[in-house]
């Protein structure tokens, strides 16, 4: 299977990315080339074969629903771009 | 005071332990030698002098009244894509720009409090996607090694590059790195120094930027085999903030070095003899297996079927994988914003600008297989091929054999800004051809120097073991290391 430029496109809508005209057609040249290395793939027997899970045989551990951190509000948004008491703040979503 | 940094991790311990000498002194030999190197070898990102100076000052009080820990006083690098507090934390990407947590990666909290002192932050390829470190949004680093009778700059390999040339020309006593599909090893490989990678679930990922979580393992990058052990020893740790962390307890790894190898079943896998290979590596190759058989090992050939499919099973696991760990990278809540006509136009700016090129096409990549109607085509086909890659290493092991030996990389270092490299990435990829089969099966590999290529750059031996026997590994690459001697590039920085 190989990827054109109006699926490079989407494909980078989807994933948030916005390329441009001239990156698109370079990420077309670059995707093809794995999917063709992927393809080798199709030669494996996979009937009957259970996908891997977890790579590692062992029980989901769980933790007690207990509160044991939290009232950190000025930790949480110390690192964002903008914000405002303790508020993220975002270009306007309703209108 | 440079020969100070010439000493090994467990050359120093005993030398603070006897107080003849002070973390102080060791941590400024350390700063030293960044300061006149890193301008050429670019290896750390972020330098924390006043940070490593008051933390050794606190290691020399401890040590003056002998209750210092396991690592008290000795000076380390820490991998870019470890959480630090307050502390530049930034997976080499400029999307991260600014990021200071506001909390410490359990891997690190355990080397702070085992009384290790940090140097500062190492360069990697961005968020640990590469095999180069060229995708490092800080430039490439460059290796300490050179060819004979040449000055062309080689790649340390990636994505641990800073890692591994910071250990290897002596800026850190040994560093933490990460490997998700070869990033510890192939590196440690390129620079004649040691990495391993442990088992999955051995180091907990809690505080460490994800890549691909099911494969992500964090382990260290050392000067030898010892270090290497008495640093995982004290990296590992059963973690209640990560769910796929062990409860087992973390072993003496330190007491496996030296230890016979006598009677060990060491198997040999055919498939990991490639065509076109380098006859230098197939002739290292051979050198360790006369090694191992002169030191009483019983050397056994096996058969690992499956092992060409690793590779194209990787690229669409891990990149899956990545395109999901990396939707936290909005421009909302940390590092870097673009801003855009409305909202989902700042995140597509933001992620725009954000991303470097591999990173972009690994994330488009995995968009792609995990989109409506190919999941089954790509993923679920790749999921299965890998439980039939982890049942080849079941196998084997049921079989009797302890532990296999391959090469570490197809071939040396090769340059920065290699044409071959950069014009196809699948070529780029081939680099971690015998290093991706461990991670895709969750199990411990080392990497080890075993020699030099006719040019004079290092070459590395790989051991693979079974999952929690680490202590296996480092008891059988102390004797390849044994046999092959020690390997320092000649300073030119």
């Amino acid at each position: 299977m190989s990827v054109d430029l109006t699926t490079v496109k989407r494909v980078a809508h989807l994933a948030r990315i916005a390329v441009s005209q001239e990156e698109a057609v370079e990420m077309e040249s670059g995707l093809n080339a794995i999917l063709g290395f992927v393809e080798q793939l199709n030669e494996v027997e996979i009937d009957g074969v259970e996908p891997m899970t977890s790579v590692m045989p062992m029980e989901m551990k769980k933790r007690q629903d207990a509160v044991t951190d939290g009232s950190k509000a000025g930790d949480v948004v110390a690192n964002a771009p903008q914000s405002d008491e303790n508020f993220f703040v975002v270009p306007k979503v309703v209108e | 005071m440079s020969e100070l940094t010439n000493l090994t991790i467990a050359e120093a311990r005993d030398r603070l332990r006897s107080g003849d000498l002070t973390s102080a002194e060791l941590t400024d030999a350390y700063l030293q030698a960044i300061e006149a190197a890193n301008g050429a070898l670019n290896a750390y990102v972020a330098v924390t002098a006043d940070k490593a100076r008051e933390m050794a000052a606190q290691s020399d009080g401890k040590l003056a009244q002998g209750k210092g820990g396991a690592l008290e006083g000795i000076p380390l690098g820490i991998k870019d894509l470890f959480g630090t507090e307050g502390i530049h934390t930034q997976a080499c990407s400029h999307i991260l720009d600014g990021f200071q947590p506001r909390y410490e990666s359990t891997v690190t909290a355990n080397l702070w409090a085992d009384g290790a002192v940090m140097l500062g932050k190492l360069n990697m390829d961005e968020f640990a996607m590469g095999s180069s470190n060229e995708t490092s949004y800080y430039g490439p680093v460059t290796n300490p090694w050179r060819a004979k009778d040449d000055n062309k700059a080689l790649v340390p390999g990636g994505s641990s590059g800073g890692s591994a040339a910071a250990v290897a020309a002596h800026l850190c006593a040994g560093a933490t790195a990460t490997d998700t599909g070869g990033s510890i090893r192939q590196p440690a490989a390129f620079t004649g120094t040691v990495g391993i990678k442990p088992t999955y679930g051995r180091c907990s990922r809690w505080g460490i930027a994800a890549f691909a979580s099911s494969l992500d393992q964090a382990g260290p990058i050392t000067r030898d085999v010892r270090d290497a052990a008495i640093l995982l020893k004290s990296m590992a740790s059963s973690d209640p903030r990560d769910t796929t962390s062990v409860d087992l307890p973390v072993p003496d790894y330190e007491a496996a070095i030296g230890q016979s190898v006598k009677g060990m079943k060491v198997g040999i896998p055919k498939e990991y003899r490639l065509d076109g290979m380098p006859a230098e590596i197939e002739t290292l190759w051979q050198k360790g297996i006369a090694w191992l058989k002169d030191a009483g090992a019983d050397i056994i050939d096996i058969s690992l079927p499956h092992t060409r499919y690793a590779l194209p099973a990787y690229y669409i696991v891990a990149p899956a994988e990545a395109s999901s760990n990396l939707a936290r990278y909005d421009g909302v809540r940390y590092g870097l914003r673009v801003p855009g006509k409305d909202i989902a136009d700042m995140y597509e700016q933001t992620r725009s600008a954000g991303f470097g090129q591999e990173v972009k096409r690994r994330i488009l990549i995995g968009t792609y297989v995990l989109s409506s109607g190919y999941y089954d085509a790509y993923y679920l086909r790749a999921q299965k091929v890998r439980t039939l890659i982890k049942r080849d290493f079941e196998t084997v092991f049921a079989e009797g054999i302890d532990t296999i030996l391959t090469p570490a990389t197809p071939s040396a270092a090769f340059g920065i800004a290699d044409q071959d490299m950069a014009s196809d990435p699948v070529k780029m990829y081939l680099n971690d051809i015998f290093t991706v089969t461990v991670n895709m099966a969750g199990l411990p590999g080392i990497a080890v120097p075993a020699g030099l290529d006719d040019t004079g750059l290092p070459l590395g031996l790989q051991l693979i073991g079974k999952p929690f026997e680490e202590e296996t590994l480092f008891r059988t690459a102390h004797v390849i290391e044994q046999a092959a001697g020690r390997f320092q590039a000649d300073k030119w920085w």
